[in-house]
């Protein structure tokens, strides 16, 4: 779904994304974790086309990178932050996205209901709690039949209930086959999730690999004691920076 | 601006209506209006001094709300950007989203106390309505140029700062500069470097480009009063109207080029 080769992005002094070689299977979902200043979030926006790599090449689903817009069609991405305009209800932004996407998709509201959302979504965003807001960013991520989730710390916010309910419905995405690219700094979130790791350190492919490969060759039981091995092997000297 | 984008800037439209800063400056500028109506006469010179209100005012508005509307939004911005549409469509409805709703609210704020004083039949019906273009104009321009500010600035607080140096150049010291220079040139023909003055400042330009041809133009300082000698024909009113639409066209471009190229 996702290949990315040779790619580099540099913002002042800072080699942030560092010739990066990365690969995201299709249909999977892939934990893309790695210590604060990895280059996480850059990576993301290289995939979404709101930074512009200085060098090599990146394609999604087939499409490579050349500015256009019309691949970003096929992708549902919740960002870290939800900052909406404060007096837009969910609805209000559902119809702006809409009209974005060219007026002709109706948005699957399946998983406010799931959230009991209720009139949350006629109600403006800037009254809403932080968890709710985070229910309305999720909703607007998952509305437009996306085949690539792109999900920044999705549970963020989220009480435990709600957690649950966009777990579920991030593995009824990939039970029909959508390719999902998830962050989240606690790790334990992600090990039911999870196939495959992306692990990523200095702005470059650390380790990348299924889930299980990564237990086996650790030896370790779950997915943040699996990574903290890997971390430990190679620290990251550049980590923070 | 295309018949498509209309359903994209509508969302920015209402929220723009449910913020109360644009209703605070509209319900200012007709409580303005309708005491310089009530108080100044109703003759020539209330118009001048509204000019000068819309002049100072609408500069100031359009630089800090444009600049800080796009620092606001970024966090929303980056997401509408990782919706299928072109940075160029996007950059027309963050635009227009921030500057029509200003424009219309300078408008109606201009407009409606000369509307209820009825003066907006009849013979002076033209310089109001000029008096409300001005302003639709100006705060077109500034958003522009707040624009230009805000995307070359990435820090909110560094941009503000700009933004309001440059309205206080352009509003408050320019006349100031304009006599200064006048001064020095003594007797020597001073029309070429007026000119080029006017031309550098989009406030001075509206302002002129409204007082010529009226008596009022003597009163409304240096500028205006050699402004009529040298430009009141129609070829000098036709190069100001040209210079004005160069300050919305140039600061426009290079935006949407900034925009375009920018990291998110």
């Amino acid at each position: 779904m996702i290949a990315a080769h040779g790619v580099s992005k540099r913002f002042g002094r800072r080699q942030v994304i560092d010739g990066l070689e990365a690969e995201v299977a299709t249909g999977r979902i892939t934990a893309l974790v790695g210590p604060n200043g990895a280059g996480k979030t850059t990576f993301l926006k290289v995939l979404l086309g709101l930074v512009r790599p200085d060098a090599g090449c990146v394609a999604v689903d087939g499409h490579a990178l050349d500015g256009s817009a019309a691949y970003r069609a096929a992708i549902g991405y919740m960002p870290q932050i939800a900052r909406f305009p404060a007096y837009a209800s969910g609805r209000d932004l559902l119809d702006l996205l809409r009209a974005l996407r060219g007026g002709t998709e109706e948005p699957d509201l399946s998983l406010a209901e799931a959230f009991g959302l209720g009139d949350g979504l006629d109600r403006p965003v800037g009254v809403l709690s932080g968890g709710m807001r985070q229910k309305v960013n999720a909703v607007l991520a998952f509305a437009f039949q996306p085949r690539l989730l792109i999900l920044d710390e999705p549970t963020a916010g989220l009480d435990p209930l709600g957690c649950r309910i966009l777990k579920d419905r991030v593995l009824a995405e990939r039970a029909i086959g959508t390719t999902v690219l998830i962050t989240s700094h606690v790790l334990p979130e992600l090990e039911e999730l999870a196939d495959d790791v992306l692990l990523l350190g200095d702005g470059r492919t650390t380790w990348s690999g299924s889930v299980h490969d990564l237990k086996v060759i650790t030896g370790a039981v779950t997915l943040e004691r699996a990574v903290a091995g890997l971390l430990a092997d190679r620290p990251m000297t550049g980590a923070g920076r | 601006m295309t018949p498509a984008l209309l359903p994209l800037v509508r969302p920015a439209l209402r929220e723009a209506l449910r913020g109360r800063w644009l209703l605070g400056l509209m319900l200012g500028l007709m409580l303005v209006g309708e005491l310089l109506l009530r108080f100044g006469g109703g003759g020539p010179t209330t118009l001048v001094s509204m000019l000068d209100v819309v002049l100072i005012l609408t500069p100031l508005v359009g630089l800090v709300f444009g600049t800080l509307q796009l620092h606001h939004g970024r966090e929303f911005t980056e997401l509408l950007l990782a919706q299928p549409v072109r940075r160029t469509r996007l950059f027309a409805v963050l635009y227009l989203g921030a500057a029509v709703p200003l424009a219309a609210a300078l408008a109606v704020g201009v407009l409606a106390p000369f509307a209820w004083h009825g003066n907006l039949g009849g013979a002076g019906a033209g310089r109001v309505l000029a008096l409300a273009g001005a302003a639709v104009v100006l705060a077109l321009v500034s958003t522009a140029l707040a624009f230009v500010i805000a995307l070359a600035a990435d820090d909110r607080v560094r941009a503000l700062g700009l933004a309001l140096a440059l309205w206080l150049v352009a509003a408050v010291l320019w006349d100031g500069l304009l006599l200064l220079v006048a001064m020095g040139f003594g007797n020597r023909p001073i029309e070429v470097p007026l000119l080029v003055l006017l031309g550098l400042n989009p406030i001075d330009l509206t302002r002129v480009l409204l007082l010529l041809g009226t008596d009022a133009a003597a009163l409304l300082g240096y500028t205006g009063a050699l402004a009529q000698r040298v430009l009141g024909d129609a070829a000098g009113r036709a190069v100001l109207g040209v210079l004005l639409t160069g300050w919305l066209v140039v600061p426009l471009v290079a935006a949407r080029r900034a925009f375009v190229r920018k990291d998110f």
